[in-house]
């Protein structure tokens, strides 16, 4: 009894350690598979980290090729667009240029006086410019002009040459010009292209009185010499008027044809653009003798011009006065010492294409005597400008001319360019 | 009185008598406007390299424009020939508004006065319309009509590119 109560204890104490041992093995085992589960987590973790990553690469790289595509298009629709030029052909169009501008008028006018009418169609003025860059600092500037499309003996028209100079410019705005230049006077003067003005035809006193379109051989200097201010110094050849011409300034000009240069002029003229869309202009001319010499009752003349050209919004205003005074008892004796001239024209541009204008002229190239020689004219017009450099144009004139003269009245139209 | 010898030896003098006129140098505008702001480059498409040509009228070269950005603005210096030589204007634009425009760079023997701030305040807060055209008239300086207009296709370039900017960064 005794030995089998024995056994059974050993038996009993025996297997109590067998299980405590198994139940260590498996807690080992349990914690190493929980080791590896973390372990593999992590893994996970770090591989979802690496697609998520590669993922953004993907979508990045698929963008960057996209856009590479796009970039590639583009250089090479811009590479197929570029013609095909020689190094000559580059270098000529990078420094030489070309422009013109022309006008076509009608002109429905009936003379007040005798009650004719006056129905014309002129293709007033054809002209080309061209320009050559020598280098930064020297061009060449030209303009040639066809005026009345048809141009020899007994034909109406007229090929000229209105501007061939030399340009320098000698320091920052500082220009000095040698060869045929437009005379700085008036407003339409230098600057007569048909979209910058109104009316069809160029206004009467700065054709009559200054005498626009005026152009003479010479020297000037130009540029700017204060904040806002810009002058104009020039010594070119002279008019040459007489008493045949009732010494009419408009008369005298030579337009440097084998020009008599007997007697020279000088102008000078300053302006003060100081206030965006204002100018104000004032020029002075000094002529020693009109006639060239070829008059001794005429002398000295000596003209004074000023302006005003403004424009606000879509308020516009010009206004001009021109005065010439001329020596000698030739041109006093028929009133031509002194020969003046005056117009005002507001606008209102109503946008980017319409616009409408009124101007009242006054004009005298006889004013030195008491005799009626003064012409008056109303302009009432609208332009129409389907490009800004493409316009056109209708007014209606209104004329009050001294006893005896043409007194013409009626309609004008026109179309003309610039480019 | 200056002698006729001193007189040609100005006009012939090979001394570079700089023709160019430096307001402000690009990168000092950029520095006094948008100070901090991050450089960028737009590629052109070809419906956007239209549209700007339409907008300047006249071909426009390169394929890509750099500019600079900081909080929703956007700075551009650009070059636009005014008679035949290029006129560098900086012009900051904020949200399709413009809030600066300065002349930079000027190389034109006349027409030097756009650079006035009389007259380059006029497009301030200006707005590009549908039709290429600012919301506003700018007055003219007369004797530098060529230069005024390439400032109003500076203007309107800079509104149009800082638009496209803007459309781009939406798409995003």
């Amino acid at each position: 009894m005794r030995t089998f109560f024995m056994i059974a204890l050993l038996t009993i104490s025996t297997a109590g350690f067998a299980a405590d041992k198994q139940m260590e093995e498996m807690q080992s085992v349990i914690q190493a598979q929980q080791q590896q589960i973390d372990f593999l987590l992590q893994q996970l973790d770090s591989t979802r980290e690496v697609v998520l990553a590669l993922k953004e690469q993907v979508d990045a790289n698929a963008q960057a090729a996209t856009e590479a595509n796009e970039k590639a298009e583009i250089l090479a629709d811009n590479m197929e667009s570029q013609p095909e030029l020689t190094e000559a052909d580059r270098q000529f169009a990078s420094s030489s240029r070309f422009g013109g501008y022309g006008e076509l008028h009608a002109n429905m006018l009936e003379n007040q006086v005798t009650g004719e009418d006056s129905n014309v169609l002129d293709l007033h003025r054809f002209v080309l410019y061209f320009g050559h860059d020598f280098n930064d600092r020297l061009r060449f500037m030209s303009e040639l002009e066809i005026e009345h499309a048809l141009a020899g003996d007994g034909k109406p028209g007229e090929v000229e040459l209105e501007q061939a100079y030399i340009e320098y410019d000698w320091a920052a705005n500082q220009s000095l010009r040698a060869g045929v230049f437009l005379i700085p006077v008036g407003i339409l003067n230098e600057t007569h292209e048909p979209p910058t003005f109104y009316g069809v035809e160029r206004n009467p006193v700065e054709k009559n009185i200054i005498p626009t379109t005026w152009w003479e051989g010479g020297l000037a200097f130009n540029g700017a010499f204060a904040d806002g201010w810009r002058y104009d110094a020039a010594v070119h050849s002279g008019l040459y008027t007489g008493s045949d011409d009732n010494y009419a300034i408009r008369a005298g000009r030579q337009k440097v044809a084998k020009a008599k240069f007997d007697s020279q002029a000088v102008t000078g003229r300053v302006r003060w653009l100081g206030v965006p869309g204002l100018e104000l202009s004032a020029s002075v001319q000094y002529q020693d003798d009109i006639t060239q010499e070829t008059d001794p009752t005429a002398g000295s003349a000596w003209l004074f011009t000023g302006h005003v050209s403004w424009r606000h919004k879509a308020f516009g205003l010009r206004a001009l006065y021109a005065n010439w005074n001329l020596d000698g008892a030739g041109p006093e004796e028929i009133g031509a010492d002194r020969q003046n001239g005056w117009y005002i024209e507001p606008s209102w541009r109503f946008n980017e294409k319409w616009g409408v204008f009124a101007r009242y002229n006054r004009w005298d190239n006889l004013a030195g005597n008491n005799a009626d020689s003064e012409y008056s004219q109303w302009d009432l017009g609208i332009n129409y400008w389907l490009h800004p450099n493409v316009v056109f144009k209708l007014d209606y004139q209104d004329q009050d001319a001294p006893d005896g003269m043409k007194e013409l009245d009626g309609w004008n139209l026109g179309v003309g360019y610039q480019f | 009185m200056m002698s006729l010898a001193a007189w040609l030896v100005l006009l012939t003098s090979p001394v570079a008598l700089a023709m160019e006129t430096i307001y402000q140098q690009p990168l000092e505008f950029l520095k006094e406007n948008l100070s901090g702001c991050q450089q960028q480059v737009l590629w052109l498409k070809k419906d956007i390299k239209s549209q700007i040509e339409r907008l300047v009228d006249h071909p426009f070269p390169g394929v890509r424009v750099r500019y600079c950005e900081k909080d929703g603005k956007t700075a551009w210096v650009l070059d636009e020939i005014g008679k035949t030589e290029p006129i560098t204007s900086g012009i900051i634009v904020n949200q399709g508004r413009v809030e600066q425009v300065r002349v930079l760079i000027f190389r034109e023997s006349r027409g030097s006065e756009v650079h006035r701030g009389a007259f380059t305040r006029q497009y301030q807060d200006a707005v590009l319309e549908s039709d290429h055209s600012l919301d506003r008239y700018i007055d003219g300086i007369t004797g530098a009509t060529m230069s005024v207009s390439a400032l109003n296709r500076q203007v309107k370039l800079a509104l149009l590119l800082d638009k496209v900017t803007r459309e781009k960064t939406n798409d995003h």
